[in-house]
């Protein structure tokens, strides 16, 4: 489809030029807007590709970003170093929450997952000696490269991309088919020879990888990490990010996060009560559009092309 | 091939295989009759390790498979169909299969190399020889009853089994679709040279394919014998065919 592929490209180009048009905190706001849609992307691997009940994602955004944001602190370390640090830590803390969790199924999983998920909330909402508790921290040292607006954005978008790219890579696999089957049945999965439970501990560890890529950029972007961002309440917007912009899409969930970070940022300017905005869409899109609004979109497309061929 | 001695599996009080027994030999097509609850799903779980019995053994090519989870049991070379359609609706037929024959060839862990088209050739050849290749590209949730029935059928053979197990492949389909799986079954049996095991409720369908049959009553088994040999067995008539032999 060479339509599409002008079409990302063209998006890229505006990406791109953003930073000159725009006002600084609107830079901010894209950077944001990337770093979430990336977290969304990953959350859909595991549920929408997987159709494992990963309730509560944003513990992994949380390690990667307290990961780095310690590194960055707390060791004389190059900072780097503390860029890889971050999404390993959530890929290992994934890896381990996940050998526990995957022998659970369905709501079974979702709920362990958010139980320990939790620990890891409390313990760093606890420690105030080494995370810094409730304060979080503030003010990370960040590489003179990436301390303007301007370069965390660019930063950001760079690394957005190419984890995107190697997520979709991951999607379109042998392996990413394999793990739709599961979602469709893991029961027939099983009876043609597929290890089910372990091709669901990769994913996890991939989707919390990839999620923890997310949170290292927002140490970038924000030069802070606080505990809100692993609270279970987070996890359940990522999860409405997948919902509304559509599961069963590679692009449904960075679109859901680009409109929620934004109806955010811009209903907050009106009312305090954006979440009830946010309600209200969401209600709608769930009766009218199950598959999500880029689902919706995907689904007319391939009706028309089906009529006019 | 297959060896199934005495397997015993309780739900709660209710032993749903009580003694089972069942022996097939490579190459041919063995039935399994019984009454409805005679425990003929029950024992296809057990001998693809879906349940796991509690007694009795159940051995293939002379190896132990009792207890062992599906997916290992399926490595062996059992492929399975399900009584209840069971394919991946969200993919496409071709999709369907290509799982199947990915999984057989263990190449379901490659995360960075491109699947589409993977293996076409082999699931071209599957969905030409039972009748979908002209549905290939269609989402399998959209296929009638019959063609998923013969999709599930199709999905088994991408694991290029020894043992083919069947539960009721023609459940709920029309007379025509019957007539055009029973074809399928035998096909498979005479020109792959398959060995077929299956459940099936329609008697003339099992008398005009099977080699030989075994009559489940209560979860054990009454007899295991040649067609002739079935039809002549007092037991079984009083059991299941009626007293007038019913075929």
């Amino acid at each position: 489809m060479n339509g599409r592929r002008a079409a990302l490209l063209l998006l890229l180009a505006v990406l791109v030029a953003l930073p000159h048009a725009l006002p600084r905190f609107y830079t901010y706001v894209a950077a944001i807007v990337l770093l979430t849609g990336l977290l969304a992307t990953s959350l859909n691997l595991a549920i929408g590709y997987g159709g494992i009940y990963q309730f509560h994602h944003a513990v992994f955004y949380g390690i990667g970003a307290y990961g780095t944001a310690l590194m960055l602190t707390r060791t004389a370390l190059p900072a780097p170093l503390g860029f890889v640090v971050g999404p390993l830590a959530a890929a290992l803390l994934s890896l381990a929450m996940g050998v526990v969790c995957v022998r659970l199924s369905k709501l079974y999983f979702g709920m362990l997952q958010i139980s320990l998920g939790s620990l890891v909330w409390v313990t760093v909402y606890r420690w105030y000696s080494f995370t810094g508790g409730d304060d979080g921290i503030h003010g990370i040292p960040l590489p003179d490269a990436l301390g303007s607006t301007g370069g965390a954005y660019y930063f950001t978008l760079a690394v957005t991309v190419l984890c995107l790219a190697a997520m979709r890579r991951i999607a379109a696999s042998p392996f990413g088919k394999t793990l739709e089957g599961i979602r469709d049945n893991p029961v027939r999965s099983a009876a043609v020879g597929v290890d089910v439970r372990a091709h669901q501990l990769v994913t996890l560890v991939i989707a919390g990888f990839f999620g923890g890529v997310a949170g290292t950029l927002f140490v970038v972007v924000d030069t802070s990490v606080f505990p809100d961002m692993m609270f279970w309440t987070f996890s359940l917007e990522v999860l409405i990010m997948c919902l509304l912009g559509g599961m069963y899409t590679f692009f449904g969930p960075f679109a859901g996060a680009a409109a929620i970070v934004l109806l955010r940022v811009f209903a907050s300017h009106y009312t305090s009560y954006w979440s009830l905005v946010l309600g209200v869409i969401l209600t709608l899109v769930i009766i009218f559009l199950p598959d999500g609004i880029l689902g919706y979109a995907v689904r007319r497309h391939r009706a028309g092309e089906a009529r006019s061929a | 091939m297959l060896r199934v001695e005495s397997a015993v599996l309780s739900f709660g009080g209710f032993r749903a295989v009580n003694g089972a027994n069942l022996e097939v030999t490579a190459g041919e097509i063995v039935a399994v009759i019984g009454p409805n609850g005679a425990g003929k799903t029950t024992l296809f779980h057990l001998i693809t390790g879906h349940l796991s019995p509690d007694s009795g053994r159940i051995l293939f090519k002379g190896r132990e498979i009792s207890g062992l989870p599906p997916h290992v049991i399926c490595r062996r070379g059992i492929s399975r169909s399900f009584q209840v359609v069971n394919i991946f609706p969200r993919l496409t037929v071709f999709e369907n299969v290509q799982i199947a024959v990915l999984s057989r060839e263990r190449r379901t862990f490659r995360i960075f190399s491109e699947v589409k088209g993977m293996e076409a050739d082999e699931v071209h050849s599957i969905l030409r020889n039972v009748g979908l290749y002209d549905r290939r590209d269609a989402e399998s949730d959209l296929l009638s009853h019959g063609d998923q029935k013969v999709l599930e059928i199709a999905v088994a053979l991408g694991g290029k089994p020894e043992l083919l197990i069947l539960d009721e492949p023609t459940a709920g389909m029309a007379p025509e679709e019957t007539e055009r799986c029973i074809r399928l079954i035998r096909r498979l049996s005479e020109e792959l040279g398959l060995t077929i095991l299956f459940c099936e409720h329609d008697i003339g369908l099992v008398f005009e394919i099977a080699k030989r049959i075994m009559v489940m009553v209560r979860g054990g088994t009454v007899i295991q014998g040649s067609c002739e040999e079935v039809r002549r067995n007092r037991e079984v008539q009083s059991a299941y065919l009626g007293e007038t032999g019913g075929c």
